[in-house]
């Protein structure tokens, strides 16, 4: 199936091709839709692949874990203090008694959520900020993106802190989220008016408009469908780029509070302890590089994938 | 030359309005400095409120503090960026956040400077040893440990690095690497000479740490950039005139690669900011980073909108110096 190379469906083939039919003169080809031929190309790319599976592992283990395993991130009075691994403690235990996988679980699911969040709020708010930008282009194009390099010449982390420390009464993953996201659009909506400003001088645009279609149509039902390669791997990214602002932020110690947690803070309270009690060190920031790496693989990928010059064959 | 310059100059005016009303209008209008000293139990006397308010000139309009804030006219001569004064603080009189600033600016300049730097170098040399010998051992090694440098926390490496420092100090039993503070306690006695070399060996760690992040980025870009021309028909005429292959890499292909750094680097420069703050907690700088986190954890609005205009207006300086550079070192760039 995958050696025959799909028909371009502007040759007219609009039939499905009947597999039943045993005709040795029928040419047999396959019709694909388009996120079928992504779909097929991403499936090429192993390295994507492993690292997505990984990914959806640490997910389950995020957000699966902590219903099926015996501790949760608090502290249980008869855990044992300062043990390292063992059988009844995976990840060994900290000092005050917490029990260390039931903290990493958590961590995970907190960064986790904070940063599927900002993707989702920041590739949105982007995608639309910088098709209007690239679609008007001229006075309004100007004003929009002087915004966007405003933004970006501050120094994002610092940016988010000094915003944080004004939240009052305990920082929760939903506020740190929607922080993030305040910043985390700007580089997004750059992306985006960069490929809405050639796909708006071609053809399929002005024949929508001789249609009669409205500017929001053109942009929610053209533009953006077009740039959807660029526009899920800029979510992808900004994912990493969630993750890494979020732990920076509960670093320093603006981000989720105690008596919850997440890697950051994890790290942050574990800073002295590499050498001296490595189980409490190494997990927390091994999961974030595993969670940031599997997903630049995996936007490397949809990356390739989602590249219509790229032919199937690789 | 000059006429692009002062034309780059005056672009960057509006750009630096627009990042002050930015931080005026998340910091100031988002946060109130007093929250509290309102909310203090048993209750502050009204007067004192009053008069907290008056000192931090929250009795204005925002209008009118934006204006004060920028200009400094009209104020009690404490205030106004044009002026070089960065406004009162809520930590009380005696706290000048200019001072402060100015104070540790060096600390961390250094820091960031020589990070950038290095980051820069290395990332040259593998980046372009990477595209010379692409799909090689070296080059799939150097690749994944650009990888796995933009997936870790800068300030994660840190702490593994610090530690390891005084993990190697206590197996050794010698004091080989400082991992605390930019410069010994007790500076008094030493020479120049022993200052510089004090201050040097203190800077070692932390650089190694806030340079990797950086290098991991640029170090791709240089590859590909490197790729690229090695790919362009200029040095396959240069290969086929017959020219030794480290003059073809030196003198023709490698300037042509750098071009696009120059961009890039600058790009970095509000990055690197951002790690130094990880960086100089990590190692217990008493830099800008320790004087910022201070300053949030106070609600000390005028310190942290002082703060983010210094590094707003370091950046704009560093994209003005690579758009200078830039028009200099690209042929194809005019400037007239």
């Amino acid at each position: 199936m995958s050696d025959v190379p799909p028909t371009p469906l502007a040759e007219g083939t609009s039939g499905r091709v009947e597999q039943g039919i045993a005709d040795p003169n029928v040419i047999a080809t396959v019709e694909r839709r388009q996120w079928q031929i992504v779909l097929l190309r991403f499936f090429r790319h192993r390295l994507a692949v492993a690292s997505l599976l990984l990914f959806v592992l640490i997910v389950a283990f995020a957000f699966l874990g902590p219903l099926l395993w015996s501790y949760d991130h608090r502290i249980h009075p008869d855990i044992p203090s300062s043990q390292p691994p063992s059988l009844t403690h995976p990840f060994g235990t900290t000092s005050a008694g917490h029990d260390v996988m039931a903290q990493v679980m958590r961590g995970t699911q907190q960064s986790l959520k904070v940063a599927l969040t900002v993707a989702l709020m920041a590739t949105a708010v982007g995608s639309i900020w910088g098709a209007v930008a690239g679609l008007y282009r001229g006075r309004i194009d100007a004003i929009m993106m002087r915004g966007v390099d405003v933004i970006l010449i501050l120094p994002l982390l610092v940016l988010v802190a000094a915003l944080a420390g004004n939240v009052r009464g305990g920082t929760t993953w939903w506020a740190v989220a929607l922080l993030i996201s305040l910043v985390g659009w700007a580089s997004i909506a750059r992306v985006v008016r960069g490929v809405v400003l050639s796909l708006r001088e071609q053809e399929f645009i002005e024949a929508a408009y001789a249609a009669g279609a409205s500017d929001l149509r053109i942009i929610l039902r053209h533009l953006l469908p077009n740039a959807a390669g660029p526009i899920i791997v800029a979510g992808t990214l900004a994912v990493a780029f969630a993750i890494l602002i979020e732990a920076g932020l509960s670093f320093l110690g603006f981000g989720i509070q105690p008596p919850d947690t997440s890697l950051g803070l994890l790290i942050e309270n574990a800073r002295t302890a590499p050498f001296v009690r490595p189980w409490l060190f190494y997990p927390p920031g091994v999961f974030i590089i595993l969670v940031c790496l599997t997903i630049n693989f995996v936007g490397d990928g949809l990356r390739d994938a989602l590249d219509p010059r790229q032919s199937l064959r690789r | 030359m000059v006429a692009y310059t002062a034309r780059r100059l005056i672009a960057a005016v509006p750009v630096l309005l627009a990042a002050s009303l930015l931080c005026f209008v998340l910091i100031d209008i988002a946060g109130d400095p007093l929250a509290d000293l309102r909310l203090a139990d048993p209750p502050v006397p009204e007067e004192t409120i009053e008069a907290a308010e008056r000192h931090l000139y929250r009795d204005r309009s925002v209008v009118e503090r934006y204006v004060l804030w920028t200009t400094g006219i009209n104020g009690r001569g404490d205030i106004g960026l044009l002026q070089g004064r960065f406004g009162p603080s809520v930590r009380g009189p005696a706290f000048d956040i200019g001072e402060q600033i100015r104070d540790r600016f060096l600390v961390t300049l250094r820091l960031v400077v020589i990070a950038l730097v290095m980051a820069i170098g290395l990332a040259v040399l593998t980046g372009v040893f990477s595209a010379m010998r692409q799909y090689s051992t070296v080059d799939y090694l150097l690749t994944f440990i650009g990888f796995l440098c933009l997936a870790m926390p800068t300030f994660w490496l840190a702490a593994l690095i610090k530690e390891g420092g005084v993990w190697v100090n206590q197996q050794v039993g010698h004091h080989i690497f400082y991992t605390i503070g930019a410069a010994s306690a007790d500076t008094r006695a030493f020479t120049a000479w022993e200052s510089f070399t004090d201050a040097a060996a203190h800077l070692f760690l932390p650089t190694m740490a806030l340079m990797l992040t950086g290098y991991a980025q640029l170090s791709r870009y240089q590859r590909t950039s490197m790729l690229e021309v090695l790919d362009s028909d200029y040095i396959r005429l240069a290969r086929a005139k017959g020219l030794r292959n480290g003059i073809v890499m030196r003198r023709h292909a490698l300037r042509t690669a750098l071009i696009p750094m120059v961009t890039l680097s600058a790009l970095l420069v509000a990055g690197t900011i951002d790690g130094a703050i990880l960086i100089e907690r990590v190692f217990q700088w008493r830099g800008l980073g320790d004087f910022f986190v201070q300053a949030v954890s106070a609600n000390d609005t005028y310190a942290v909108m002082g703060w983010l205009m210094l590094s707003g207006a370091i950046v704009v300086v560093a994209n003005l110096v690579a758009d200078l550079l830039y028009a200099v070192l690209d042929p194809r760039i005019r400037y007239e």
